[in-house]
């Protein structure tokens, strides 16, 4: 039983990793019915750049909170940049073609991004400097809970919160959710489309910037190539959930991570790659509006 | 458009010309080793060490003349740690460079990959650190500077039930690794032979970086000592989930571990921890120890047991071309199988039958951010 819970506890915190990078992929894909392949290369950019700032800004050596909070907030600014530059250079000259050219430019994007990171970064795997000191926090019977696993879940939990407010309490979240629901006709009403649909991937971007510092945090190995699986796994969570909707996305996630360590803990870690193809391809057959995406539901 | 053409047609006949000339003037004052090496990628160290090691002992060798009255230069091709990318790089110095022997790679999976082109063009190879058993049995004009994993795993098998008195033990290993499979295999074998229990049998893949699940399997084992026969990126990243799970026995490695880098990424999880190697650079043979200052005068940093074992590989070549007298594969095969008692850094090195050398294992403890020698189990 004690087992069972550790294992739902790496399985939450590691699915909070795909789940912060689902929501790119998710709100990309409400604004713009676009599937951002790119997405996992700017979620290995962040990890990098949380590297080079960490390293750039002297707290390598010195961990602790504030530490963390400095280096994910540059990190969080360079791939919400980076984000914006992708959609400007690379998707809005595109906008109104025919639906598979900015698909085909965002697996281009992507694997510029990756060669350009092993040019820029170098192929081999970088270290994430420890920006926390890890230890056991608590122990409840035999489960053991770290105070990295506390510090990746709490700041996941509130990205998606602060995320949920953006999208549901303020004005650009009205635009993002009217964009959404009827992009020419939110233009009609005045809503600036391109300039709600830049905001959505500088907001994409910043998560998947995040989910990079707390992999960084909580599994210190980063390279170029890191993005790849990932990517592809979130694209599967928020699929799960249903593509679309914001909720969706960090349930999928925070499902497809317990499923894998199930999958891994209880019959072998042979599976825990296919499991997350296996599942994209029975959501598709069997409901593929994934667990939220039914039609009637909002979407973002 | 014609331009173009024209521009590109001329840049590749100056290539052809560079390359040409390039190929010939070595032809003519050197002999021509190849390095397959993984110099960058997920063991870069491997590469690195075991290319520095090599480099080290070629420049002594030339210093003092060469062999055959040239001097050896040695061409290193980067295979980024990936199996596929070995093969190609073998072709690369067999055809391109027309290499008189290779030396590598260090992953037995990537010797597995390059080997048969070298049994095919019948150029002598040898591995420094391949220590699975399939490698030489690939053809007999593929060597080893290592002892091998049968024997590797006894050793580690045999520490923990003996030394650490382990009666339950977990393993954990690499199955995309041939290295890591076999290893995990032996030392099972020996651990059951010696009475002691397998409690979890787990498995990951390499560039995994996510481990809790099996470690959390683990962990319910109960297990006294748990077996790592992975490669240093991943065991750094092992034991540093293990602590924070709250795993507190000793985790057991082989070669795999021995680089600076499992210290690195490892930190304070790795302290205590215990793995078998090739060489210990703490070890007190005036031989070690002049290898060491002179590796530490080159590259500023001590040699791990990769840079011992290219060193004594390169060692071992250059002897070999000695006693053959030419750079023929075949002759140069035979002289390589007929290595007997040849004094390098990491022992007395003879060639069995099966193309392996018999050498003593060290096990090597970490402490204090260091490796620490701790025995020495004898290939007897």
């Amino acid at each position: 039983m004690e087992n069972l819970l550790q294992q739902l506890l790496n399985g939450i915190t590691w699915g909070s990793i795909y789940a912060l990078v689902a929501l790119g992929y998710t709100m990309v894909y409400g604004v713009l019915k676009l599937i951002n392949f790119a997405h996992g290369e700017v979620y290995m950019v962040g990890a990098m750049a949380g590297y080079y700032a960490a390293h750039a800004l002297g707290v390598a050596g010195t961990p602790s909170l504030g530490a963390l909070l400095l280096v994910l907030v540059v990190s969080m600014a360079a791939c919400g940049l980076l984000g914006a530059l992708i959609e400007r250079v690379a998707y809005r000259p595109l906008r109104g073609a025919d639906r598979l050219a900015p698909l085909i430019t965002a697996i281009g994007v992507s694997l510029l991004l990756q060669n350009a990171g092993q040019l820029v970064f170098g192929a081999d795997p970088k270290f994430f400097p420890a920006l926390l000191h890890s230890e056991e926090l608590v122990r409840v019977g035999g489960i053991a809970v770290s105070n990295i696993q506390v510090v990746v879940l709490a700041t996941a939990l509130a990205l998606m919160a602060g995320l949920q407010y953006v999208v549901q309490r303020t004005r650009f979240g009205r635009a993002m959710r009217a964009v959404s629901y009827d992009a020419p006709a939110a233009a009609l009403m005045g809503v600036p489309v391109d300039r709600v649909i830049l905001g959505t991937f500088v907001l994409g971007s910043m998560l998947a910037a995040a989910a990079g510092i707390l992999v960084g945090l909580s599994n210190p190995k980063i390279d170029p190539l890191m993005g790849l699986m990932p990517g592809l796994k979130a694209f599967v969570a928020a699929v799960l959930g249903g593509i679309g909707s914001v909720p969706g996305a960090m349930v999928g996630g925070l499902l497809l991570g317990v499923i894998e360590t199930l999958v891994t803990g209880y019959l072998s870690s042979t599976y825990r790659d296919a499991i997350a193809f296996v599942i994209l391809v029975l959501i598709l057959l069997v409901r593929p509006t994934g667990l939220f995406g039914a039609p009637q539901t909002e979407k973002v | 458009m014609r331009g173009a053409w024209l521009a590109g047609a001329v840049c590749g006949a100056s290539l052809a010309f560079v390359l040409a000339c390039g190929s010939n003037e070595r032809a003519s004052n050197a002999i021509v080793v190849g390095h397959v090496a993984s110099m960058t990628g997920d063991t870069a160290t491997f590469g690195r060490s075991a290319d520095q090691g090599m480099r080290l002992a070629i420049e002594k060798i030339n210093a003092a003349g060469g062999v055959l009255g040239k001097p050896i230069e040695l061409v290193t091709e980067d295979d980024r740690s990936v199996t596929e990318e070995a093969r190609t790089a073998a072709q690369k110095l067999l055809q391109r460079d027309q290499v008189v022997a290779l030396l590598g790679e260090v992953a037995s999976s990537r010797s597995l990959a390059a080997a048969p082109e070298a049994q095919r063009a019948h150029v002598p190879m040898i591995s420094p650190g391949s220590t699975n058993p399939k490698v030489t049995e690939v053809g007999d004009y593929v060597f080893r500077a290592c002892f091998i994993d049968p024997f590797q795993g006894a050793v580690m098998a045999r520490f923990a039930v003996d030394d650490l008195h382990a009666k339950r033990v977990a393993i954990l290993f690499d199955f995309k690794q041939d290295y890591s499979v076999g290893l995990a295999e032996f030392f099972r074998e020996t651990a059951r032979k010696l009475g002691a229990e397998i409690v979890a049998d787990e498995r990951y893949t390499s560039g995994d970086i996510e481990f809790r699940a099996q470690l959390t399997t683990i962990r319910a084992a109960k297990p006294d000592a748990i077996f790592v026969p992975g490669y240093y990126t991943e065991v750094g990243l092992i034991a540093k989930q293990a602590r924070e799970l709250g795993i507190d026995v000793p985790l057991l490695g082989g070669d795999g571990w021995d680089s600076e880098k499992t210290i690195e990424i490892g930190g304070e999880a790795v302290e205590g921890y215990y793995f078998s190697t090739h060489y210990a650079a703490d070890s007190d043979s005036p031989r070690v120890q002049a290898f060491v200052t002179e590796f530490q005068a080159k590259y500023g940093a001590t040699p791990d047991a990769m840079a011992a074992l290219g060193y004594d590989t390169a060692g071992i070549l250059a002897d070999a071309l000695t006693r053959a007298g030419s750079t023929d594969g075949a002759a140069l095969r035979d002289a390589v199988a007929s290595t007997q008692g040849f004094e390098g850094v990491t022992g007395k090195i003879s060639m069995d039958p099966q193309r392996n050398a018999r050498k003593d294992a060290v096990v090597l403890r970490i402490e204090g951010g260091k490796f620490r020698y701790h025995k020495t189990v004898s290939a007897e």
